[in-house]
């Protein structure tokens, strides 16, 4: 039996491929952060980069990515330089914003990127926004905007929702529940059970995924895409998933039970993709070795260039304010 | 030159500019069918359509959000915020994002959209709908604000508006609607950061902005009557703010008191004060006065509410008790 019957061996590969990319740079991450050379708020994606990247894998480069704090997976499965994300986590000149914006900021315009946003919900108006220039424009761009399942309670995203439906906007609301804003089981604060059915009351169309398992969310994102893209309107995405890290660097996770991260820990998307491709037999255990040892060396690469990169100029204090104009 | 009032020329801005840039669309609440909760935009859903006239939810929050979006995205996108106050519902959008896009993503992003507000009291709304908060967006780096006085000045700085790379806000005073003014037949702009003098004076430098400017004309027209002649600098746009227009007053008639409608602690005034001092010290007979509105969520009762807000008289007090001149 076939791992899934409409996709090629190198897009397989592919796919692993970005799923390391994104779990040994946020490890490395993790380690530089503990050495002192990333600062302020680090908040890791380990566990959910089949999320990201399933979700990129059909996209077209005419979409737009807009997102959270926990940027850093959505960035790079985009097609974000890793030179240039760990060189903006480390505050250098060569960083994607000149080191401006940090862990918790990455864009990068070239392949709409349009940023990560760290006031939760931020980003929901103005992904909106990204999707009505794109209804005004008449083009095929679809937004994808992420939010965690601690912006379902923030009156923005209903706002959104409710403005995105009735103007009819190319945008789907990804929701990565991780089952915590923060220190927060969603359950205990937000009123909604199963929450991918509060899209019902607005008449956006909305479904669940197994946000694990990087082909499930590949599949289902080609129907959603498909149906937004078609002029279908917003849809609603709910993919269960759970970062394996505490909220951040600073947090331990004590809230949480043991047994609950033996389960996820045990849906690791990597392994349990690997362990997939290699059951399904058309990838060999030497060729995501390989990719392994491609991966650790863009990273490592990543990491020396952050570090031989120069802080940014002083004179950089008084640029990017405003334009030029008039 | 033709006579229009306040109303008509930012309408006309606004039609200028929709036709001709299809980029340009204007959102907020009421401004279709409607016409603006102001009547600005009264018969532009009819010559523009409903794509480009764009009725939102009651719903700040994602249609000022949006707006940055989807300038972001290349669009050139009017905000009709109803009033000032309602930009409270819709802060964290224009304080942490549109105004920050530029900065966070070094350069790689802008948001070029024009936030309407109306702003001032004085029309019997009570606290909430009553209050001059544009001095809170003058602190933040990253955006405009404007505020014009006349008919001239609201149509040439909003078409300057429209030339400009990022967040604008800019701010109309609800009783100034109705002022009537000739503008000239070409076309003209005024660029933001360019104060003007609104009257000529030797003895004392009245600093003023919005609907103040017409307070501070009153003053230094009853002023004049007792041989003091006052100079009436209007700001026009409170970021940038145009300072050496006002120290070139000041080192002339070296008194001067700034005349402002939001509360005095704290406002605007302040700032401008603290500036004149730094650079001007030694050319000061007197101390820099402000004149602000009283400390008081604006009352409803007409009487109450008068005295909330400066008036002629007022700064002809301020200017006799703080500074010393005109008593």
């Amino acid at each position: 039996m076939t791992v899934a019957p409409d996709i090629t061996k190198t897009e397989l590969v592919q796919l692993y491929h970005q799923m390391k990319l994104i779990r040994d740079f946020e490890e490395a991450c993790a380690r530089q952060y503990m050495r002192g050379r990333i600062r302020g708020f680090l908040h890791l994606y380990i566990g959910e980069e089949a999320i990201a990247v399933g979700v990129m894998s059909v996209m077209q480069p005419q979409d737009y990515v807009i997102t959270h704090y926990r940027d850093h997976g959505h960035a790079l499965a985009r097609g974000m330089d890793p030179n240039a994300a760990m060189a903006e986590l480390f505050g250098r000149a060569t960083g994607s914003s000149k080191g401006k914006g940090g862990s918790m900021h990455l864009v990068d315009a070239n392949v709409n990127m349009m940023g990560g946003y760290a006031i939760v919900g931020g980003q929901i108006p103005l992904g909106t926004g990204l999707a009505l220039a794109n209804e005004y424009s008449g083009n095929d761009s679809v937004v994808v905007c992420f939010i965690g399942d601690g912006a379902l309670s923030e009156g923005e995203f209903h706002e959104g929702m409710n403005l995105a439906k009735i103007w009819n906007l190319p945008i789907i609301f990804f929701c990565e529940n991780n089952l915590y804003g923060m220190g927060a089981p969603v359950s205990e604060v937000f009123a909604v059970k199963d929450i991918y059915t509060i899209a019902e009351p607005y008449g956006i169309p909305a479904i669940q995924i197994d946000g694990m398992d990087v082909l499930a969310v590949r599949e289902a994102m080609k129907g959603v895409f498909s149906h937004v893209r078609n002029g279908g309107g917003p849809y609603f995405v709910e993919a269960l998933a759970y970062r394996f890290r505490g909220h951040s660097m600073a947090d331990p996770a004590e809230y949480r039970h043991k047994e609950e991260e033996a389960y996820w820990r045990e849906r690791d998307p990597i392994p349990s993709f690997k362990a997939q491709l290699l059951a399904d037999g058309e990838v060999t255990e030497a060729e995501l070795d390989e990719v392994d040892v491609d991966v650790e060396a863009t990273v490592d690469g990543a990491v020396a260039f952050a570090e031989e990169s120069p802080e940014p100029d002083p004179s950089e204090l008084y640029t990017d304010i405003v334009g030029g104009g008039g | 030159m033709a006579e229009i009032t306040y109303r008509e020329a930012v309408a006309k801005a606004l039609e200028e500019a929709l036709d001709a840039d299809e980029r340009v669309f204007i959102m907020g609440e009421d401004v279709g069918a409607y016409g603006g909760a102001y009547a600005v935009t009264k018969g532009m859903l009819e010559k523009y359509g409903p794509k480009r006239i764009r009725e939102t939810p009651i719903s700040e929050s994602v249609f000022v959000g949006a707006g940055a979006g989807a300038a972001m995205a290349g669009l050139k996108p009017v905000v009709e915020l109803m009033t000032i106050n309602f930009s409270l519902l819709a802060i964290d959008q224009i304080v942490n994002h549109a105004t920050k896009v530029r900065y966070m993503s070094g350069g790689q992003l802008s948001s070029p959209v024009i936030y309407r507000a109306v702003t001032g009291g004085g029309a019997g709304l009570a606290a909430t709908h009553s209050q001059s908060l544009e001095h809170w967006y003058a602190n933040l780096p990253g955006m405009y604000v404007v505020l014009p006085a006349t008919p001239r000045d609201a149509l040439g700085l909003l078409r300057q508006a429209f030339t400009m790379q990022d967040p604008v806000l800019y701010s109309e005073h609800a009783l100034l609607y109705r002022v009537r003014e000739e503008v000239p037949d070409e076309y003209y702009t005024i660029p933001f950061g360019a104060a003007d003098v609104k009257r000529r004076g030797s003895d004392v430098t009245l600093v003023a902005y919005s609907r103040m400017v017409h307070i501070a004309l009153d003053a230094a027209q009853a002023l004049a009557e007792r041989g003091v002649e006052a100079e009436v600098i209007d700001l026009r746009t409170i970021r940038p703010l145009d300072m050496e227009t006002v120290y070139e007053s000041v080192r002339k008639t070296n008194r001067v008191a700034v005349v402002e409608e939001t509360w005095r602690t704290g406002g605007l005034a302040a700032e401008i004060a603290a500036q004149i001092q730094e650079v001007c010290f030694d050319y000061l007979d007197g101390p820099v006065a402000r004149v602000g509105g009283e400390d008081v969520p604006q009352p409803y009762a007409s009487n109450l509410e008068r005295l909330s807000i400066p008036d002629a008289d007022k700064v002809i007090r301020t200017l006799a008790d703080v500074v010393g001149i005109g008593a």
